[in-house]
């Protein structure tokens, strides 16, 4: 087996005297999708802050592409190649549907006051060139939407602003990208034609890793072929979903059959 | 081309209306003005009739900006004797300069600085000493007034950077009290008397001789208006340029949503110390030139009132937007100033406005448009 692209080891995360991650063990192997489910509060949204920096672990270790990251900003694990979604939309609803893409691309983006200021021509290049690759970008998962760039983020539908939210985040050509709950809000056909997009960008960019939560099994079940299952932040099975779901611990926590 | 047209005539309509109510002397004349003035406002808003002068001016934009610039030369030249008229009309320009700077701190980055007067002042006491005691020619010392207050400004967010929500609004609350008790017990800054500063000179001019070519006369406060009208023009620039860059982006986001900021790689300490900086600079500058036109500073005009009609000028103008502060410093400053029953209870009257503001009009007088970084504007 080859070294996974991330892996934690023993992370817990307490809330006072919650423990939302308890001790949780995970690797995700570099160009996969890993699935994350678990019942409501299992911990899987906090997984997510807590590898992106958002919230510090308490204790245990994140490793990414063979270097800790244990403990880093939010700024630094970006950097280091790590994208995300956001369960509840977080885009910049006063902002152009650019604009918000742009954000993703912050770290590519020359930030200079000076240059901002005054070299005005070799901006204009610069933002011509982000125009059309987010363009491009866009056009795979809504052609029309593509068309749209210059409206703000306010105007458009919820299925919309997911994919924005998306490409948000692949935008910056991430090693990691993290789902977090892309159907919410979405029909079932809406979000498999979403992650059908995701997948053919996969494709495209070669190489990408996904963990995606989702609580629509369908979808978990299509588009990964190993998911963990969280209860109480721990984990409690592993494996492809057909085997996991056949889980009677799983079925008890999560999937309410007795 | 009749797009520009409108533009054009909806400009001589002001300028006009701006050169009648600068010259009436009559408070009956100074009253019914200032009616015809809302009731325009308010027709014009209900008929829509202001949507074609607003495509118009937002997709000409240099253009608009000539005649903005050259309606105010105008306005100048017509009232060239009148010392009272022109002092308000500078001081309308150099508040303009203030509030832009304001502007990039509260309105792009979010940090609201209740201090604004404070480091306006800052940039008036820095031009006092330094133009009494050091050489130093006179745009310098201007500069140097913008920098002192971008300093000082600095110093004093640097140490709550890490911290979130209000803590920055009430250091700055606290910097606008202490600042003027500061001053008024300081003694080597004139106490509460204050400074007197001697006239500004640029090269071989003399700001405080009347000017007078041929058969042209006019007052000095002609030359301020023309400082203050390239402080104006510098500062819009530099505004609008952050505005519709990669730092406009960062700066809007940073405001927005500081978790998506932060999780896209934002470092959000620097972009606010940035904007902080930027903002607290164009302010020093302001106050400097302020302090100059004024020859004489005092801890009193530099007070916490002061500050919140600073920042009541970006609510009513809408926050954000450097049109909107233009228009509402010209209403914030001259109202009170030319309609005397008003005057005691101008600070009434801007809580009012402020309240009216945020209960019928939110985005304000003249609302931020949307960044367009690509493309032509929106029709």
């Amino acid at each position: 087996m080859t070294t996974p692209l991330l892996s934690c080891r023993r992370l817990t995360r307490r809330f006072g005297g919650v423990v939302a991650l308890d001790g949780l063990d995970l690797e995700v192997e570099a160009a996969s999708v890993l699935g994350l489910i678990g019942p409501n509060g299992s911990g899987k949204t906090t997984f997510f802050n807590v590898v992106t920096g958002l919230f510090p672990a308490n204790a245990g270790e994140i490793r990414f592409a063979g270097a800790p990251i244990t403990g880093l900003r939010p700024q630094a694990v970006h950097r280091a190649g790590i994208a995300r979604t956001f369960q509840r939309s977080r885009l910049c609803l006063p902002l152009s549907i650019f604009d918000n893409l742009m954000v993703g691309n912050h770290q590519h983006l020359d930030h200079r006051l000076w240059f901002n200021l005054v070299r005005r021509q070799v901006l204009r290049r610069q933002i011509e060139e982000n125009y059309r690759a987010a363009r491009e970008l866009l056009h795979i998962f809504d052609p029309p939407l593509a068309d749209r760039m210059m409206e703000p983020a306010a105007r458009i539908p919820m299925i919309d602003r997911r994919r924005v939210e998306v490409c948000r985040a692949l935008i910056s050509r991430p090693k990691l990208l993290l789902l977090d709950e892309p159907s919410a809000g979405m029909t079932h056909e809406e979000t498999l034609r979403l992650m059908d997009d995701i997948l053919e960008v996969q494709q495209k960019l070669g190489g990408l890793t996904i963990i995606l939560i989702e609580h629509e099994m369908s979808v978990i079940e299509r588009v990964t072929r190993r998911c963990v299952v969280l209860n109480y932040g721990r984990k409690i099975a592993e494996g492809a979903y057909a085997e996991v779901s056949r889980d009677p611990e799983v079925r008890e926590a999560y999937l309410g059959l007795e | 081309m009749r797009s520009r047209a409108i533009a054009a005539l909806f400009t001589a309509l002001v300028t006009a209306y701006a050169w009648l109510l600068l010259r009436a002397e009559s408070q009956g004349a100074i009253a019914a003005l200032i009616l015809v003035g809302i009731a325009a406002g308010i027709l014009a808003m209900r008929t829509q009739l202001l949507r074609p002068v607003a495509r118009s001016l937002g997709s000409n934009e240099r253009f608009a900006q000539g005649l903005a610039f050259a309606a105010v030369v105008v306005i100048a030249l017509a009232l060239r004797d009148d010392d009272f008229a022109l002092l308000l009309l500078t001081r309308v320009l150099i508040v303009i300069v203030a509030c832009l700077g304001l502007n990039v701190q509260f309105g792009y980055a979010g940090v609201v600085n209740f201090a604004g007067a404070s480091f306006f002042g800052v940039g008036g006491y820095t031009a006092a000493v330094l133009a009494s005691s050091a050489r130093l020619p006179h745009l310098l010392v201007l500069l140097a007034g913008g920098v002192t207050a971008a300093l000082a400004g600095t110093v004093l967010l640097l140490p709550i950077l890490r911290t979130r929500g209000h803590y920055a609004a009430l250091i700055t609350i606290a910097f606008a009290l202490l600042f003027r008790t500061f001053l008024e017990v300081n003694d080597a800054l004139g106490g509460p008397q204050g400074l007197k500063l001697g006239e500004m000179r640029i090269g071989p001019l003399r700001f405080n001789d009347p000017i007078s070519a041929g058969p042209f006369e006019g007052s000095f406060y002609l030359r301020y208006i023309a400082v203050a009208l390239v402080l104006v023009a510098l500062a819009f620039a530099v505004v609008q340029r952050l505005d519709r860059s990669w730092v406009g982006v960062a700066l809007d986001t940073v405001r927005l949503d500081e978790i998506a900021a932060a999780s896209f790689g934002m470092d959000i300490a620097r972009w606010k110390i940035a904007a902080f900086t930027v903002g607290n600079f164009i302010i020093g500058v302001a106050g400097a030139l302020s302090a100059f036109m004024i020859g004489f500073i005092a801890p009193n005009n530099y007070s916490f009132a002061e500050s919140l009609i600073f920042v009541s000028i970006l609510l009513l103008g809408g926050i954000g937007s450097a049109w909107g502060l233009s228009l509402a410093t010209a209403i914030v400053i001259l109202l009170p100033e030319k309609f005397q029953i008003i005057q005691e209870y101008r600070f009434l009257m801007f809580a009012a406005l402020v309240v009216l503001t945020l209960l019928f009009r939110p985005v304000g007088l003249v609302p931020r448009p949307l960044r367009r970084l690509v493309g032509p504007p929106l029709s």
